[in-house]
């Protein structure tokens, strides 16, 4: 009797060691497939209206919003189906091992001042190795379905995630060489300084974006590294769809499938969330000379700052998919290409650059530097914003003709004048 | 009171060890990669719990996602067929059984014999919140923290301090540091020279 007191005991005591753990981790994946759901509907609406169409309109109201569950009740009660070539313990397998990568790297992704699962000293180190970890997954999943596609597909993502882990890495250290720290917490707080001038206040020229032009290079530079790495297109020749039937998920259906994507969406999700940490002032809004904690108290000032930093990374997300509707897809050999020709050496070069930019000029320029580029990157905006209102606001077939007009093909009868 | 941190070794460990054992008794190649994969992991876990949180990434980073991937592609691309199987013969598991056993009786010896060990995880970290106690020691110069051995193998002393003459000297693991590295040395070129396209003597026909 006293034995089955003390495992009970001991029970509690785990559990009283447990829970809190269990809580962020729980509350970790249900943040992280909701955010895989919306951003499936929110990908079908962006590609429908970048095809100049409307995407999802019926399920759950005018907007489709329900879109999403729909699929995601039909994939679960589909049917499962394994081929008799697959090794079947490594197509079980390889999944799961995707989405255990993709997921652990959440437990160090700080959403907000404290508002973190594990705080840890080496976070973007450990964020970049874990995610790392997914391209093992992804070669099971090739090789364990038996086919010839799955192979291909598995071997050249295998092939483009290992090789653009490396200019990823070095473009993440520019901003660690300037903040000194691996903290993703202590970048966000770096980048905001709430006692001093107003050029030292919480602002948006504070953020590491404008710092100095080897940083803000290297923002570009990690985020065409991080499309790569989460297999994206331009990139997605792993995908493939036009090429592969598949690719590397062909003989994937139902739940299995489900995974690998929801590790897809969550790795998108998380390399959004080191390049807004390291470059874009992370959870601070950016206009506020304090932190919202100052204002509205600790829990209203921290939901204030979850609320801006998931946005800020559904902001990148967004630009993902709108780059992968735009562009056309590359070819591997073009793949392998730019990393190695050309990303490679940039992110070396900006690795020096921002070494000497930091060490060797004077601090008057340094400081100087980050609101001359922030007021030339409003401007730019602005200008921007300008074209595409008077672009919008011109009648149909004139303004932007779009790539398949055919003005000035003599003999066309669909051809029309610009306003040129 | 919970002692979580034996708990998790135990598991953690005995985890580890049933998937290294799994690497050498499967017979398909590629799966006795992934549990190689698993048992990589499972010794970054150690790291993990022992609060060396840049050694458990680095472990990460390159064993699993370089040195693995690269094993990986290795032997799928090689293997003279999907899903070949791998019989290994009663001598050879005899003479790898024996081979093994001395290996980790010369491992258990010198782990066992560092006298009086008093690592302790590093402070603040999880690991240090359900250590006992009173295995910590303060003193750097008995401290075997993961950054104190990394000094020692760049040449900076460690250790404690004896007398050699008149002068007090630390220990540094620079040579067996430098020894272990031509030692790796000798083995990848001895791999490449055993892999290379070996010339055909006779014409084509």
């Amino acid at each position: 009797m006293e034995f089955l007191l003390a495992i009970w005991n001991w029970l509690v005591s785990v559990w009283i060691v447990v829970r809190w753990p269990l809580l962020f981790a729980f509350l970790l994946i249900t943040f992280m497939l909701v955010s895989a759901i919306f951003s499936v509907w929110l990908e079908r609406k962006v590609a429908g209206r970048i095809q100049d169409r409307l995407g999802p309109t019926r399920v759950g109201g005018k907007f489709g919003w329900l879109q999403t569950l729909a699929d995601g009740l039909k994939l679960l009660v589909k049917e499962d189906i394994i081929p008799t070539q697959a090794d079947h313990f490594l197509f079980r397998l390889g999944p799961y091992i995707a989405l255990t990568g993709s997921f652990v790297a959440f437990l160090a992704l700080p959403y907000g001042n404290g508002v973190v699962a594990t705080e840890m000293n080496v976070a973007v180190f450990f964020m970049l190795a874990v995610m790392s970890t997914e391209v093992f997954g992804i070669i099971l999943i090739g090789y364990g379905s038996g086919s010839k596609w799955s192979l291909f597909g598995g071997m050249r993502e295998a092939a483009q995630m290992v090789s653009y882990e490396v200019p990823m890495a070095i473009c993440v250290l520019v901003p660690v060489i300037v903040a000194g720290s691996m903290n993703l917490i202590g970048f966000a707080q770096v980048q905001e300084t709430t006692a001093g001038t107003l050029a030292s206040r919480s602002l948006m020229w504070n953020w590491y974006l404008f710092h100095d032009p080897f940083t803000f290079a290297a923002f570009w530079t990690y985020f065409t590294c991080a499309t790569a790495s989460c297999k994206r297109a331009p990139f997605d020749l792993a995908e493939a769809e036009s090429e592969l039937v598949a690719g590397f998920h062909t003989e994937y259906s139902g739940f299995r499938w489900l995974s690998i994507f929801m590790a897809e969406y969550g790795s998108m999700f998380a390399v959004s969330g080191i390049a807004s940490l390291l470059f874009l002032g992370g959870w601070h809004i950016g206009v506020l000379p304090d932190d919202p904690t100052a204002y509205l108290g600790g829990f209203f000032g921290n939901l204030i700052n979850v609320i801006v930093f998931i946005g800020k990374c559904w902001t990148l997300v967004f630009v993902m998919m709108w780059v992968r509707w735009t562009l056309p897809r590359l070819r591997i050999d073009q793949v392998m290409m730019t990393c190695l020709k050309y990303l490679l050496p940039i992110s070396c070069v900006l690795l020096v650059g921002v070494s000497l930019w930091n060490m060797l000029l004077p601090t008057e320029v340094l400081a100087l530097f980050p609101i001359v580029l922030f007021a030339l990157c409003a401007l730019l905006v602005v200008l921007l914003i300008k074209q595409l209102i008077t672009w919008a606001s011109a009648p149909p077939g004139t303004g932007m003709p779009g790539m398949w007009s055919m003005v000035g093909v003599t003999g066309y009868q669909g051809a029309r004048k610009t306003h040129s | 009171m919970v002692n979580l941190q034996p708990f998790l070794f135990w598991l953690i460990a005995s985890a580890t060890a049933l998937c290294a054992i799994t690497v050498v008794v499967t017979q398909n190649i590629v799966r006795a990669a992934t549990w190689l994969l698993f048992t990589l992991a499972g010794t970054s876990a150690i790291f993990f719990l022992l609060g060396a949180d840049l050694v458990g990434v680095t472990q990460l980073l390159v064993y699993v996602g370089g040195t693995l991937v690269l094993l990986v592609f290795g032997v799928m691309l090689t293997a003279q067929g999907p899903f070949i199987t791998m019989k290994t013969g009663a001598a050879e598991w005899a003479i790898s059984a024996v081979v093994g056993f001395l290996f980790l009786g010369v491992l258990a010896v010198s782990a066992f014999s560092v006298k009086d060990s008093k690592i302790g995880p590093p402070q603040g970290s999880i690991a240090e919140k359900f250590a006992p106690k009173e295995r910590l020691s303060k003193d750097p110069a008995n401290a075997q923290y993961s950054a104190v051995i990394g000094q020692g193998f760049l040449g900076v002393g460690v250790g404690p301090a004896h007398q050699a003459g008149n002068k007090v000297i630390r220990t540094n693991y620079l040579l067996p540091f430098e020894i272990v590295s031509v030692h790796l040395l000798v083995v990848l070129i001895g791999a490449a020279y055993l892999a290379r396209a070996k010339r055909r003597r006779r014409t084509a026909s």
